[in-house]
């Protein structure tokens, strides 16, 4: 504040008579895409909570190993088919920190059915960090810790186990590796097609668009499952696990993508006409420029978005090839695989625990749904 | 007129889609390495019985399998003569299925019925429970209607759908009483049709129409609740309640007419889908559909079984599709007029 000559008063702050019309109608919207997307996704408790499990599910897939109290292939036959045991912490009133309880097993004459009764006088605590069969870290490093075991020679089978006396809890882990990543290479490969083909028919339209909306309408109007299976039957029975592994996602991905081709292609159709397109152009860009540099990016998170959606569609294939023995295969572990072992009522009525690898499959399948909705709701930040 | 040009239309692009179809299916049946009648070749020289030879070998030169790939399909196709009489799909003559060591033609017979029937109740279950469901559910949205509804059908959605179909069964059996396995009581395999044989098929059909239908029925749900909140937003639906129309007239008269077409025209998405399920589940709950013949074909590389239930599939759901364009075009004017102007 300053006084002027004729004792008039003057703010000294420098002033812009065209301030106000440069102020932004919606200040809280001047930030850059990303930040919006999420102001708004954070909004989204459901898909919210399903990323952030996601995340750490995939982020776990390394230490399975050391997880697991046993690997995927340790049989131990005096406890074929043992229900899951359950893990307290108090015995007789008192405190003793994490325990299981020791089995016995009974042979029982009238149905011929080993029996598994728990012992409550003989609580085994549970040991931390302990010794166990080897396993390899993130598929390298050689380990034998495991977080948590049995002590001595009782065991530890928190969801039972299977036929072969294997633990089903630690297969479900070991089963995550690959059903959890048959979606992404899944997905990378109906992406790859999806969005080279969409682009080419929108891009350039003409023929090139002709032919490939026949080739999108034929393989849409065509039934999933009964192709995947004749894809899968083609694979030859003496290739290996992971060959098998790969070659199966790639399957998954080659019937997904015109779904996403046709998504991009109306969205190129539309964005071809605007102006910048229309400079890059002029300008002399080359088309594989203006798709990759300036046309993609406008939707890329409407992609993600539906990728996410069409990944737990690729989960579901796998667990049902597998499931019909033409996905992967008995050495390797899947969710699908182990399902195997619970295909009939018999199994279901006196061994339920077989099923539980239907779990993980849900909860992962829902939290993919979520998130996609999520993110999908989020993606246009400036609609109300 | 324009009605009748458009459905001869849409038959001629069909045929042809259709065509396309039988030549990628005959690739994909013929990708893996030799055939069934080379395997069991291979088979019969390593345990020396060489008196089969003769019949395998004659098996071979009957159904053109010694000959080129091109001229096979053609063949199979029946557009070109085969050998000795073996004339083609075309013709009605489906080959020898080499597994059942019958013609295919025998080995699926009624189970494409079965088929058909089973598909057809699962899309008016569909349409049954996604009609009123998805409209209640915009009615009332945002109270525990909408979300019981969308919470059972995220779990239908995520659920796998042979376990599904074999813990419904359980339990369904369980405490309902209902029958497990196959399509009907044993007594009626092969009778002709009575009342009781269509109790009976019907009472079996409870379960696997549930689960073939359950995640189709969700997906449609949704998609009817949100085109009908979009149309119960709109001021004409204000005027019509402040004129005291009475509820079920004023939701069945306008808006949802107007959220109607979508519904019609996504019978193309679901069909594949609720075929999908359907050879799934009959594969795991014993259903005599094609669904197991298929899967045993494709394991013993049955190649003329396989691709003639792969083309049947095929031609289901493209049948499908027509019948909801055709639907569309007689509910809606606005793509009738769409049509006439190309």
């Amino acid at each position: 504040m300053s006084t002027l000559p004729d004792g008039r008063y003057i703010d000294d702050a420098p002033y812009n008579p065209d301030e106000e019309a440069l102020q932004l109608d919606h200040p809280e919207l001047d930030a850059p895409g990303r930040v919006l997307i999420w102001r708004r996704f954070k909004k989204h408790k459901l898909g919210l909570i399903s990323g952030v499990f996601l995340l750490l599910s995939y982020l776990l897939l390394p230490f399975v190993g050391f997880i697991a109290p046993y690997t995927a292939t340790e049989r131990n036959a005096d406890h074929l088919y043992a229900p899951p045991q359950s893990v307290s912490f108090m015995h007789d009133g008192e405190f003793i920190g994490p325990h299981i309880y020791e089995t016995v097993a009974k042979m029982d004459l009238e149905s011929f059915q080993w029996v598994y009764e728990e012992d409550p006088d003989r609580p085994a605590k549970l040991e931390f960090f302990c010794e166990g069969s080897e396993y390899r870290m993130f598929g390298l490093i050689k380990s034998t810790r495991h977080l948590f075991c049995a002590p001595g020679d009782s065991t530890i089978f928190l969801f039972g186990a299977d036929r072969l006396g294997r633990d089903v809890f630690s297969r479900i882990l070991y089963g995550a590796q690959l059903s959890l990543t048959v979606g992404l290479i899944g997905i990378c490969v109906s992406f790859f097609l999806g969005i080279g083909f969409g682009s080419i028919a929108g891009y350039f339209g003409g023929r090139a668009d002709w032919t490939i909306n026949r080739l999108i309408e034929i393989l849409r109007s065509l039934p999933e499952l009964p192709l995947w299976l004749a894809l899968s039957a083609a694979v030859p029975s003496h290739w290996g696990p992971v060959a098998v592994f790969f070659i199966i996602s790639l399957i998954l991905g080659l019937l997904d993508w015109p779904g996403l081709a046709r998504a991009v292609r109306a969205k190129f159709l539309s964005l071809r006409e605007e102006e910048y397109v229309q400079a890059a152009e002029m300008m002399g860009a080359k088309p594989t420029r203006i798709i990759a540099r300036h046309m993609l990016p406008n939707f890329s998170s409407h992609l993600i978005a539906s990728a996410m959606l069409s990944i737990p569609a690729m989960i579901l294939g796998e667990t049902a090839l597998s499931f019909l023995g033409l996905g992967l295969r008995a050495p390797a572990v899947s969710w699908g695989v182990m399902l195997n072992d619970a295909q009939n009522l018999a199994a279901i009525e006196i061994y339920p625990w077989t099923a539980i690898p239907m779990l993980p499959i849900m909860l992962v399948v829902l939290a993919f749904n979520f998130l996609g909705d999520g993110l999908r709701d989020s993606l246009d930040p400036y609609q109300t | 007129m324009d009605a009748i040009k458009f459905i001869l239309r849409r038959l001629a692009t069909m045929m042809l889609t259709l065509l396309l179809v039988s030549a990628l299916i005959f690739l994909i049946i013929n990708l893996p390495q030799g055939d069934y009648l080379s395997n069991q070749i291979a088979e019969l020289r390593s345990t020396g019985q060489e008196s089969g030879m003769a019949e395998v070998e004659f098996l071979r030169r009957e159904y053109a399998l010694d000959r080129s790939l091109p001229e096979q399909y053609l063949i199979w196709l029946g557009l070109w003569p085969g050998p000795h009489g073996f004339s083609g799909i075309i013709q009605g003559d489906f080959g020898w299925s080499f597994e059942f060591n019958k013609p295919v033609s025998e080995v699926v017979g009624g189970a494409m019925w079965l088929t058909i029937v089973v598909n057809l109740v699962a899309v008016l279950f569909v349409y049954a429970m996604a009609l009123p469901l998805g409209v209640l559910a915009a009615a009332k949205s945002r109270t525990w209607i909408d979300y019981v509804t969308s919470f059972v059908g995220y779990l239908g959605l995520a659920t796998p759908n042979f376990l599904l179909a074999i813990i419904l069964f359980y339990y369904g059996n369980k405490h309902f009483d209902i029958p497990i396995g196959g399509l009907m009581a044993p007594q009626f395999e092969g009778q002709p049709l009575t009342i009781e044989k269509i109790k009976s098929v019907l009472l079996h059909l409870v379960v696997p129409t549930f689960v073939i239908g359950t995640a189709g029925a969700a997906a449609m749900m949704q998609r009817l609740r949100a085109n009908m909140l979009d149309e119960l937003n709109k001021p004409y639906v204000t005027t019509a309640w402040a004129k005291g129309v009475p509820p079920v007239k004023l939701l069945s008269k306008y808006p949802l007419r107007v959220a109607f077409n979508p519904f019609v025209a996504d019978i193309g998405n679901l069909i594949p889908s609720l075929i999908s399920g359907s050879v799934l589940v009959s594969v795991v709950l014993g259903l005599q559909t094609i669904g197991p013949a298929l899967l045993a074909a494709l394991k013993s590389q049955d190649h003329f079984l396989a691709g003639f239930v792969l083309l049947f599939v095929a031609f289901l759901t493209l049948i499908g599709t027509m019948v909801s364009d055709i639907l569309l075009v007689i509910l809606d004017p606005r793509i009738r007029f769409g049509a006439r102007e190309r």
